[in-house]
């Protein structure tokens, strides 16, 4: 089967470009290129990476980076602030943070894992789930999910209020918190605000079991449809932490192939450079990561939560590892390459999340006073950790006046670049109507999108900046069909 | 009961610094005008479902955000709870946060205003525009009026 990525004879089709106007951040457009005889011949998912961040970044002083690099992101903050610290960790020789710092930092992070989780699920996957993918546009929304489950959308929205308290108690703030800095974190908790955290915990635990169950009962209950859909085989990158557990904070990086062979693992990040490199495609804006042993046609992969599952050795909180194994063994291991997978997982880390904020609250390290560790300082320093989306790295160099030289971000909807195109191009195979662009097309699209919640060049959400478009463009270049959905 | 004013959007992307920027204005103003009452002014990065919460108690609620769209300088519409759907946890509109109040608290939300501001550039680290910067003067002497008693021509 054609890969659908470039057509074999494009000089009989249209030849698609993106448009200068196309070039907008926060825009998502899928392209499918028809030939003469109406079958389709490339799918191509055009996000816009977002950019200018090394001229927002070069000459500021280095400390102020962790703070500044959150006007990044509206929705995941507080991964760029922790992957921003531990860059900066290395830059002013903090080689291993005090326990109290590196909890503080470990609970902020279980609180955004948390709250991203929940707006996900309860916001933008469950009507897709709870409704199925053909349901009426009108009825495939969270308004409507609160109407047949009210239940489902008030834990939603509590789940999501407690991760955001939890990033106000340990960041200081609930938007451009300031809690974690080079070396370490300028606050810790108290025994009362542990307290008042611990006090809606187990609610906090039970509704993310019940959301696990929800996931479980519906790919139960439409196992075939589920494993199917824009499936996909690829390889997987993440943090794994030193005895193979799922590790969010930290850890080395763990790449394995299609058929879970190891690639690499526990591989230092520090020199992630010499491990993952980022291929420029000309008919797209944002690059394409690959492992380099497996070079740029066969080692690109997938990030994220379905990543993180499926090749962790273990989850080390009790309820979590539970579901991870029910996960793993659901019709065979159907679900671990499967897009709508992500949900499941999604929603096992939120448990493990809850899981973890519970035991972090109950640990009096989270109240010591010694907050930031100094030592040799250094030129250069990367930091990962595993964002809401999947892996986040942050590499920094500062000159001897403490000034920022140089930036270089690669964030998790870029290392998903090539694993979304392909789960479009799996839905186009099945969902595309000769020479009618559907709103079922449409609607499947944005299921396969959604799994990925791709990042769109964060942070800019002025009102209609953000639509997703379908065009269809048949062998004369004319365009036969167009939809698109305000966001 | 108060107003709410509630802006979004990143202070650090040009034009889209629109709704923060006018809430700093106004308040900065507040404290000569206590005939406007109780006013709680909210701004964050983006809205999202969990700011239904921040309209529990409110007499009127009054959004604010830059738009590509809308007909300079700003334009001001009474919002209705509706249906919200996108591909991506990273817009909401505030039709769908009146929707969720709604099935949330299982009350009718409080009446709701969408100011919108017209803007034009969003790069990262760029500030407000020239035209921008027009468009939120205007804007602002709208809402001040609005809240020395307009509101009541507004239903």
């Amino acid at each position: 089967m054609a890969n659908l990525e470039t057509a074999a004879h494009p000089e009989s089709l249209k030849r698609v470009v993106i448009e200068p106007v196309s070039r907008v951040e926060g825009h998502g457009k899928v392209t499918l290129l028809l030939d003469a005889d109406d079958r389709v011949h490339q799918v191509r998912l055009h996000i816009v990476e977002f950019r200018g961040f090394e001229k927002f970044i070069q000459g500021r002083p280095y400390w102020e980076v962790p703070v500044m690099v959150q006007r990044l992101c509206g929705i995941c903050p507080v991964s760029h602030h922790l992957a921003a610290s531990k860059a900066l960790d290395i830059i002013v020789g903090a080689k291993q943070l005090t326990p109290t710092a590196e909890k503080m930092r470990r609970l902020m992070h279980l609180g955004q894992i948390l709250q991203s989780h929940a707006l996900h699920f309860f916001h933008l996957a469950s009507p897709d789930l709870l409704f199925g993918f053909d349901a009426d546009v009108a009825k495939r929304n969270v308004v409507q999910v609160a109407a047949v489950a009210p239940d489902v959308a008030r834990k939603g929205v509590l789940l999501r209020k407690y991760g955001q308290e939890i990033i106000r108690h340990t960041a200081g703030k609930r938007v451009h918190g300031t809690g974690s800095v080079p070396g370490g974190v300028n606050k810790n908790l108290t025994r009362a605000e542990r307290a008042e955290l611990l006090g809606e915990i187990d609610t906090i635990i039970a509704w993310s079991r019940e959301a696990v169950a929800i996931v479980g009962k519906l790919f139960a209950d439409n196992a075939r449809l589920y494993a199917s859909f824009g499936r996909f085989d690829s390889g997987r990158l993440s943090l794994v932490r030193a005895d193979g557990a799922l590790d969010l904070y930290h850890g080395g990086l763990r790449a394995t192939d299609a058929r879970g062979g190891t690639i690499f693992d526990h591989a230092d990040y520090q020199s992630y450079y010499e491990l993952i490199h980022e291929e420029v495609k000309p008919w797209s804006y944002m690059k394409f990561p690959f492992i380099v042993e497996r070079g740029s046609e066969a080692g690109w992969y997938r990030v994220g939560p379905l990543a993180r599952v499926a090749h962790c050795d273990f989850i080390p909180t009790a309820l979590a590892e539970a579901e991870r194994l029910a996960f793993k063994a659901f019709d065979g291991g159907a679900a671990l390459s499967a897009p709508l997978g992500y949900h499941w997982a999604r929603m096992i880390e939120m448990l493990h999340a809850a899981e973890g904020i519970k035991e972090l609250l109950l640990d009096n390290d989270l109240s010591g006073g010694d907050l930031v560790v100094r030592g040799e300082p250094q030129l250069r320093g990367v930091g990962v950790i595993e964002a809401p989306r999947g892996t986040l790295i942050h590499h920094y160099r500062v000159n001897e006046d403490d000034q920022i030289v140089s930036a270089n971000l690669i964030v998790s909807t870029t290392h998903n670049n090539q694993a979304m195109n392909e789960a479009v191009r799996q839905v186009a195979r099945q969902y595309l109507d000769g020479r009618t662009l559907t709103e079922g097309l449409l609607n499947h699209i944005e299921v396969a999108i959604r799994a990925f919640d791709p990042c769109l060049s964060c942070a800019t959400h002025a009102l209609g900046k953000m639509p997703l478009e379908l065009e269809l463009l048949d062998a004369s270049g004319r365009t036969v069909g167009r939809l698109s959905r305000a966001a | 009961m108060s107003t709410l004013l509630f802006a979004w959007g990143n202070p650090s992307r040009g034009d889209d610094a629109l709704g923060p920027a006018l809430l700093e204005r106004i308040a900065a103003a507040q404290p000569g005008h206590p005939e406007w009452g109780e006013v709680d002014l909210l701004t964050d990065f983006q809205l999202q479902p969990e700011h239904a919460l921040d309209l529990e108690g409110r007499e009127r609620v009054l959004f604010v955000d830059a738009s590509v769209s809308c007909v300079p300088p700003y334009a001001f519409d009474r919002l209705q709870p509706a249906r919200d759907v996108g591909y991506t946890t990273h817009a909401m509109q505030p039709e769908a946060l009146l929707a969720v109040f709604r099935q949330v608290t299982g009350r009718a939300p409080p009446p709701a205003w969408l100011l919108t501001i017209r803007g034009q550039a969003f790069e990262l680290g760029e500030p407000l525009g020239t035209a921008a910067a027009e468009h939120l003067a205007s804007a602002t002497g709208f809402v001040e009026a609005l809240l020395s008693g307009e509101w009541q021509r507004f239903g």
